[in-house]
């Protein structure tokens, strides 16, 4: 490679991964600025963290996304695991179109969709409307990171357990599933962070019912901008640094790019 | 064997099979179905089903005489008598657009670069453009609103060097440039991802060969390197495209009255007019787009498949 043209590349890419952080770091830095405005650097306080605790609607807006994003990515990842093991075992038609499509889509259309038809059955909308929601473009998430770890899986070591006289069931509960548990971990860890960070299908499930944490950013940011907002973004970027950290250690394929 | 293996085929496929059916499938089929539709008085639709008082069982109101009274073509009309519909579609169109190219230009030097990497590093490089990409959607606008906010030391400072020269202030927030570059924003991993996994694979040794026929750098990356790319960039550009049309988060937190795009229509039909049928329109017309981009990629992308082998 010429250098001169590596320069530019470097400068390129560095721009790109400025582009990239610098406004993440000033929403980390602006939590601790001692200013009700996010403007000029006053002073150093933990003062929003002490808000925001104190912050009894973000409290429960906090509990209903974690119990919504546990039961999601429980369901999903049973549902996403079948999918991706009959996407892989059989030829099929219907079933990969009806897992691929909602991933494919803009998210306002399952919203508006999901909306018309729960308010149809007369459903009230609440934690158990928007889990329902949630668990429907989850699945399609966990089957192609199922599927794409079951195709790099070696077929003949099932066979060899069948020829050991393994019945079906014992060879998948001892050979594939052993086999794919990463790719499982990492769809069920893929689930939960999708279901905690979802705003568009959240938006037009949650009813009045129930708020969760993107809810009720989305309605702080919208009213006005203030300082207890950087301080929850702060902490949910940490949550998701330390998610990162956890899938590396019990899962390293989650966060290969393929 | 035969009859256990149907069974396991149903056992393993049922239970997504008929979850999708019911959370996907149906309510996408009673969408389409409402587009025929009239309002409620309320909002919402109007019923086709009521309770008869005098038996107390429900009762299909809609037959074969009456059908006029409870399903229209009219919704569809509406879309199209109102220019206003269809320019705000072209409008959301050239917003996706500009914004796919961006991230295009912007990507392409990043993924080619963490591809020609030492393998070592090539892991961390491609995570630390996810990582961003894991904060919430909402955190990451928000973060512009900071930046691009009227008190903001970043707007400060463009409206003095425009001083300088003599231009009067400009507003960041609100406004078309807002919405694009925050668009680009929370898109961009989008297409870096697919453009480097293209680029990972492409064969070094045909850029030496081209090297030694005597191309020059920027012929070699024309005629070699870009036309084995178009697979990965097809991918990219439907990543970001799509996402990127049927949005309404982003226009409705940075975009002012002028940004508005399909996605705010749409969010408006269904939860302030409340008008149902007209936002089941609106979101069919999105869904036909989609449809229809999708196949064109597909075409394209074979035809730039072919031509790069």
């Amino acid at each position: 490679m010429h250098s001169k043209q590596s320069k530019w590349l470097w400068a390129a890419a560095l721009f790109a991964y400025a582009f990239l952080y610098v406004p993440l770091i000033i929403v980390v830095v602006y939590s601790f600025n001692d200013s009700k405005l996010n403007a000029e650097w006053v002073g150093f306080t933990f003062k929003w963290y002490e808000v925001l605790f104190n912050n009894e609607q973000m409290l429960v807006a906090a509990r209903n996304s974690l119990i919504i994003a546990i039961i999601t990515s429980f369901c999903a990842t049973v549902l996403g695991t079948l999918a991706g093991l009959a996407m892989h075992k059989y030829k099929l038609r219907l079933l990969p179109l009806l897992v691929l499509t909602p991933i494919a889509i803009p998210e306002i259309l399952m919203g508006v969709s999901l909306l018309i038809f729960f308010v149809m059955l007369n459903m009230t909308l609440g934690l158990v409307s928007v889990a329902l929601a949630h668990i429907a473009f989850c699945i399609g998430f966990v089957a192609i990171v199922v599927r794409s770890r079951l195709q790099g899986m070696d077929e003949a070591l099932v066979e060899a357990a069948r020829d050991l006289g393994a019945t079906p069931i014992q060879a998948f509960r001892l050979v594939t599933m052993p086999l794919i548990m990463p790719g499982i971990i990492a769809g069920a860890l893929m689930a939960f962070t999708l279901s905690i960070d979802d705003f568009v299908i959240t938006f037009f499930t949650a009813g009045a019912g129930a708020s969760t944490l993107p809810l009720q950013i989305y309605s702080m940011i919208r009213i006005a901008v203030t300082p207890e907002v950087n301080a929850i973004s702060t902490l949910l970027m940490l949550l998701t640094l330390f998610l990162i950290v956890v899938a590396s250690k019990i899962a390293p394929s989650a966060l290969r790019a393929d | 064997m035969a009859k256990s293996s149907r069974l396991n085929k149903w056992l393993i496929s049922g239970p997504p099979l008929i979850y999708l059916i019911i959370f996907f499938a149906i309510p996408s089929l009673i969408m389409a179905f409402a587009a025929f539709r009239f309002p409620g008085d309320y909002g919402g639709l109007l019923p086709l089903i009521a309770t008869n008082p005098e038996t107390g069982a429900n009762e299909l109101l809609v037959n074969a005489q009456n059908w006029r009274d409870y399903l229209t073509f009219e919704n569809f009309g509406l879309f199209f008598t109102d220019s206003i519909y269809v320019e705000l579609f072209a409008k959301s169109f050239w917003y996706a657009g500009l914004t796919t190219l961006i991230c295009l230009v912007m990507a392409y030097p990043l993924a080619w670069l963490i591809a020609r990497s030492p393998k070592k590093y090539r892991d961390l490089m491609i995570l630390l453009v996810i990582l961003p990409f894991w904060s919430n959607f909402l955190i990451r606008v928000y973060a512009w609103m900071i930046i691009l906010g009227p008190q903001g030391y970043f707007s400060m400072a463009i409206n003095q060097v425009l001083a300088l020269i003599g231009v009067g202030p400009v507003q960041l927030m609100f406004s078309h440039f807002a919405v694009i570059i925050v668009l680009v924003y929370v898109h961009l991993p989008f297409m870096v991802l697919p453009l480097y996994a293209n680029l990972e694979k492409h064969d070094m040794a045909l850029l030496d060969a081209a090297q030694d026929l005597g191309a020059s750098g920027w012929q070699r990356f024309w005629k070699v390197t870009w036309p084995l790319s178009l697979p990965g960039v097809w991918a990219g550009a439907a990543l970001v495209f799509i996402p990127a049309l049927g949005m309404f988060a982003v226009p409705d937190l940075v975009g002012g009255t002028d940004g508005i795009m399909i996605g705010n229509l749409i969010k408006q039909q269904f939860l302030d007019s409340r008008d149902w049928p007209f936002g089941s329109v609106l979101s069919i017309m999105l869904t036909l787009a989609v449809l229809l981009l999708a196949g064109l990629a597909a075409l394209i992308g074979r035809g730039g498949k072919r031509n790069a082998l």
